[in-house]
């Protein structure tokens, strides 16, 4: 490894270029000859029947509705865990809509405008039913039913009980809090997209999409238009963030697949603003009922939950309805070590749009539920915060480590991590200041440590049985006649900056410069077979898969450059781009080109399979990487006005090895940009109708550059056992930590007006209606 | 979402202008910064939109020793910038600045916004506080009787907002503003503008879901304000209480 582009160097990335420049080409700037443009009706309703559908005269045959779909299947992401209830979801509803903004009917015209215009003109009878709008009422008795043959409102639910949890009422300190997170809306910059195109000379879909997972995409839709994988062609082209929100095959695929077919001319989706934000708030909803019995010195006994997840309306392709209430079980206990656990989970269906895994899935609630525990268990110790954290965590020595819920934690040191950013925020100092601030302004602190499971493989998502399970992870290497490398890769990089570690990987490797590096990735017609991008897994699995294809190629390489120098293989290694004999060198542009060019040079015994290979990738242990942070930081709350503002923040974070530290700083800094959304934001209400509030970002407020402090971060570098470079996913961490630590500073704050808030997010409104609570003004 | 088709006019003169707006087809255009929105949402349908940015009428400014008078299609950002008259300490100035984000500024006009009536937008309760009267095309009127409700006016059909006039207080007058926003740019959650002069004191409360509410006086203290504003949500009304008492801290002062 060398400190100049491989692994470990902070170089800039190689795919800013285009993006700065304005360069890139994302879906909207793909428009074939002869492209019509979609629009889609969408019900304003939350739960119908569909009575009746009437296309505008002479506009028939550009107006279709599910029974114009001939054969196309509905969309059904099953999963295995016992009692799930799976759903069908209609690319176009049939009979029965089940959130604002599921589509109905699609329009085709020559310009998006002259498509909505037709929408328009769609007339849809509806006979309004009633609507479930919160995950609390739809596990009620009497609520109506969504899919009425399941006879309740639950896709499923868990229950864990361990070390009997629920007979430790004597515990000296019992603290329970209700705790309640709000459904989001991702909003990456582009929304989502698509180009479909039927290639006739080739007999093939091809469908431009802005997804993260574009094999994945392919697979549902050849399932649900009922054409062989290699009849379609899946390209995700530059795509402005996902965040989770195109980690799904949508149902507007399907539809522009089959259009494009049954119409012979390439059709178009782009999702706008407010279609995203009013049927595409579709994440983050937690509700918990949470009690933590401790010994008097802080040390937690048992921790006893009740959590349920609003799901939604429909069970997502591929991830399930179930992903993220059914991982809370397991990953509650976070970074504790404790001996007795009870928890239930529900994943209620409701009539808003399906959720969907988010950043740092389910743990941004987990967290937030967690370490407001641990805050809570502290103020009654009479301890600080970081003191219960120190007593509880899982010490450096015990790793590996399994804990209650047999999750196994590979390496690091999580209360050197606390210690570090307890030592950054000056602890004692604060606590000085903050007594002084006894006016209307107050100061807090808050803090959080938790981990983020990443890369976790076959072993893992076997048991869950949803429609993905991720196997060996592959790469393709191929040195181009002059010497350049070409890595082919099943993932998608929208914003990780995967075209430049993936290039650092392969020079780790092979030396060549990473400017000769390209990464071609995001296309099913070219690359391996990938899961895709998600669950921070690309580092650890594209970058272990572009190592061994490196490897096996230097084999390769190797073998011909030493018939080059006359010395025996064995004698030579591959490293700086040359193949190094005992007394001479010869680049491996020279044997790329003796290979294609001069064969006539090379050895007998050279490998016929040439200077391109496919290798495969799986780490020793596939349960995953345990990147870990502590987050930390001070807020001023001023309890007249509500007003909240940030004054330092500082992480630690052990990501193990970085492949580039600075990439993984940009990382965490976006991530926490998201977190604070959670924290102090991002709120889609649904009122008791199912109609959501926003349909602008006038109305749904997300973080900006304002609203972003200057984060201080410091790293550890533990490596993981189980990985190439000992590298571990690092990319949702950053949304993990805010609304626990931010939340806790804030009560912090309000601690001494005897107030609290419990819900997510800390809008003033709520810290004002708080403080009055305590006045006793109502 | 898209635009149903429209026309586009680009009148020359107000008269003709006037005419093309008699018609309830048609509607006026500003710097497009609130009406382009709510023609890409289809909020609104006009057949015609009538572009008055150009219109020398509405355009220019004059500063004279008792008023500044700005041309209604003048935008925040020349106010912001200084490139307008304004009255002592650059009152116009620092709250054009503080309206939205630069790029909204730099179209966004003076009468584009008042003739919206957004009832959270920044000229139409601090101009209100200020006494400010809008010029039309047939008169002047008073803009404390200009908004009728959220986003409603008592502009005629056809009827031109040409500029707004902002009487200069007698020197020595006290000037404050605060509103509270989710992040700055954001239209905000509870503001309250204050004029303290030798005239007396006037005091607007916006962002209350239709026209600000003025107090004068006397009115204008935390107490009638409590009773005036009882319809709102206990926490909001508090919210709005403290930017009052900070504008009448500031006043005092
Ligand atoms: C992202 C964003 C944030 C914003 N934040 C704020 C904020 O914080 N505070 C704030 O105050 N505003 C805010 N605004 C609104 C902004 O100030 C607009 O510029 C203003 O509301 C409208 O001005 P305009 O010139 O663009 O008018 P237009 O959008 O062109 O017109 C608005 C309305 O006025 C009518 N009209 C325009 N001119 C005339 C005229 N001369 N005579 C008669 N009728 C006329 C139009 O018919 C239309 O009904 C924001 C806007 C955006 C897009």
């Amino acid at each position: 490894m060398d400190g100049g582009q491989g692994v470990g160097a902070s170089v800039l990335r190689k795919e800013d270029d285009r993006y700065l420049r304005g360069r890139g080409i994302y879906i909207a700037d793909i428009k074939p000859a002869g492209t019509r443009e979609l629009a889609f009706v969408r019900t304003p309703l939350a739960h119908a029947r569909i009575r009746a559908i009437r296309k505008p005269q002479g506009f028939e045959h550009a107006v279709f509705v599910a029974s114009d779909l001939a054969g196309v299947r509905p969309i059904v992401a099953n999963s295995a865990l016992p009692g799930f209830k799976p759903s069908a979801q209609d690319v176009l509803a049939q009979d029965r809509v089940r959130h604002v903004g599921e589509a109905v009917a699609v329009c085709v015209a020559a310009t998006r405008a002259e498509a909505e215009d037709l929408a328009e003109l769609v007339e849809v009878e509806y006979e309004e039913l009633p609507a479930v709008s919160d995950m609390l009422a739809a596990r009620a008795q009497d609520a109506p039913l969504l899919h009425p043959a399941w006879g309740d409102n639950v896709f499923l639910s868990t229950h864990v009980d361990i070390g009997e949890a629920s007979v430790r009422d004597g515990a000296p300190i019992v603290v329970r809090r209700t705790l309640r997170t709000a459904r989001q809306h991702m909003a990456p910059i582009e929304g989502r997209g698509l180009v479909a195109e039927w290639d006739s000379r080739l007999d093939q879909l091809v469908l431009h999409t802005a997804s993260q997972m574009p094999h994945i995409v392919r697979s549902g839709l050849a399932e649900c238009l009922g054409l062989p994988e290699e009849a379609v062609r899946v390209i995700a082209p530059d795509v402005g963030g996902g965040f989770g929100y195109k980690g799904i095959l949508l149902p507007e695929e399907v539809v522009a697949g089959f259009l494009a077919r049954h119409l012979g001319h390439p059709v178009r989706w782009i999702e706008d603003r407010r279609e995203a934000l009013t049927g595409g708030a579709n994440c983050r909803e937690h509700h918990y009922e949470l009690t933590a019995y401790a010994d008097r010195d802080g040390r937690l006994i048992a921790l006893d939950a009740l959590a349920t997840v609003d799901a939604g309306a429909y069970s997502i392709y591929p991830f399930s309805a179930c992903l993220e209430a059914a991982q809370v079980a397991s990953i509650l206990p976070g970074p504790y070590d404790f001996a007795a656990y009870r928890c239930s989970t529900w994943s209620a269906a409701t009539n808003k749009p399906p959720i969907l895994p988010y950043r740092g899935v389910a743990r941004a609630g987990v967290a937030y539920a967690m370490e407001t525990m641990m805050d809570a268990i502290a103020r009654e110790a009479g301890l600080e915060p970081h003191e219960v954290r120190l007593r509880n965590l899982i010490p450096p020595e015990a790793m590996p480590f399994d804990n209650i819920t047999n999750k196994h934690f590979d390496s690091g040191d999580y209360p050197q991590c606390l210690r570090r950013v307890v030592e950054a925020i000056d602890v004692p100092a604060f606590r000085a200041r903050q007594r002084e601030a006894t006016g209307p302004v107050r100061l807090g602190l808050g803090m959080a440590i938790f981990c983020e499971q990443a890369a976790h493989g076959t072993s893992v998502y076997s048991g869950w049985g949803i429609p993905m399970v991720p196997g060996y992870e592959q790469a393709t290497a191929r040195l181009s006649p002059d010497g350049g490398l070409e890595l082919r890769v099943g993932i998608q990089s929208h914003g990780q900056g995967l075209e430049t570690t993936l290039a650092q990987v392969a020079h780790s490797v092979l030396g060549v410069p990473i400017e000769r590096v390209r990464v071609v990735h995001g296309d099913t017609g070219v690359t391996p077979y990938s899961t895709g991008t998600w669950g921070s897994r690309c580092m650890v699995m594209a970058g272990g898969a572009v190592a061994q294809a490196c490897t096996e190629l230097a084999t390769r390489i190797a073998r011909i450059g030493a018939q080059l120098l006359q010395v025996a293989e064995d004698d030579v290694v591959v490293a700086d781009g040359c193949v190094r004999g005992p007394s001479g060198s010869v680049s491996i542009r020279e044997v790329a080109h003796t290979f294609y060019r001069r064969p006539q040079d090379l050895p007998d015994n050279a490998n016929p399979g040439g200077l391109e290979i496919t290798a495969g990738y799986k780490a020793v242990r596939d349960s995953g990487t345990f990147s870990y942070a502590a987050h930390a930081c001070i807020v001023s709350v001023d309890t007249r006005s509500g007003e909240i503002r940030i004054l330092d923040y500082a992480i630690c974070e052990d990501g193990g090895v970085l492949v580039n530290p600075m990439i993984v700083d940009g990382q965490v800094i976006g991530g926490v940009a998201q977190g604070i959304g959670t924290a102090l934001y991002e709120e889609m209400a649904f009122d008791a109708a199912g109609q959501p509030s926003a349909a602008t970002l006038a109305d749904y407020a997300l973080p900006g550059a304002s609203e972003v402090p200057v984060l201080r971060i410091d790293h550890m570098e533990t490596p993981s056992p189980y990985t190439r470079f000992g590298q571990k996913g690092i990319g949702e961490g950053g949304a993990i930590g805010p609304p626990a630590a931010i939340a806790n500073a804030v009560n912090d704050a309000l601690a001494g007006l005897g107030a609290r808030v419990d819900r997510l997010p800390i809008t003033a409104e709520r810290v004002v209606a708080a403080v009055m609570a305590a006045e006793g003004v109502s | 979402m898209k635009a149903p088709a429209f026309d586009l006019a680009l009148p020359e003169s107000l008269a003709q202008a006037a005419q093309l707006l008699a018609s309830p087809d048609s509607r006026a255009m500003g710097g497009g910064q609130s009406l382009g929105p709510m023609l890409n949402l289809r909020a609104t349908r006009p057949a015609l939109v009538v572009k008055l940015t150009g219109l020398p009428d509405l355009i220019g400014v004059e500063d004279a020793s008792d008023a500044v008078t700005l041309g209604a299609a003048t935008t925040h950002a020349q106010i912001a910038d200084g490139l307008t008259p304004d009255l002592e300490g650059g009152v116009l100035a620092r709250i054009a600045s503080g309206i939205a984000y630069r790029a909204v500024r730099n179209r966004g006009t003076i009468g584009g916004s008042l003739c919206h009536a957004d009832p959270a937008a920044d000229w139409l309760t601090t101009l209100t506080a200020l006494d400010a009267v809008v010029l039309t095309s047939t008169r002047p009127i008073a803009l404390s009787a200009f908004v009728t409700g959220p986003y409603r006016t008592i502009l005629a059909p056809g009827e031109i907002v040409r500029a707004v006039r902002v009487p200069r207080p007698a020197p020595g007058f006290a000037w404050s503003y605060h509103k509270l926003c989710r992040k700055p740019g954001e239209f905000a959650h509870a503001m309250v503008a204050g004029l303290r002069a030798s005239s007396g004191l006037r005091l607007a409360i916006g962002a209350l879901g239709g026209p600000p509410l003025l107090l004068r006086d006397a009115e204008a203290s935390i107490g009638v304000a409590e009773t005036s504003l009882s319809f709102l949500e206990p926490a909001a009304r508090r919210i709005q209480l403290e930017a009052m008492s900070r504008v009448l801290a500031e006043l005092a002062a």
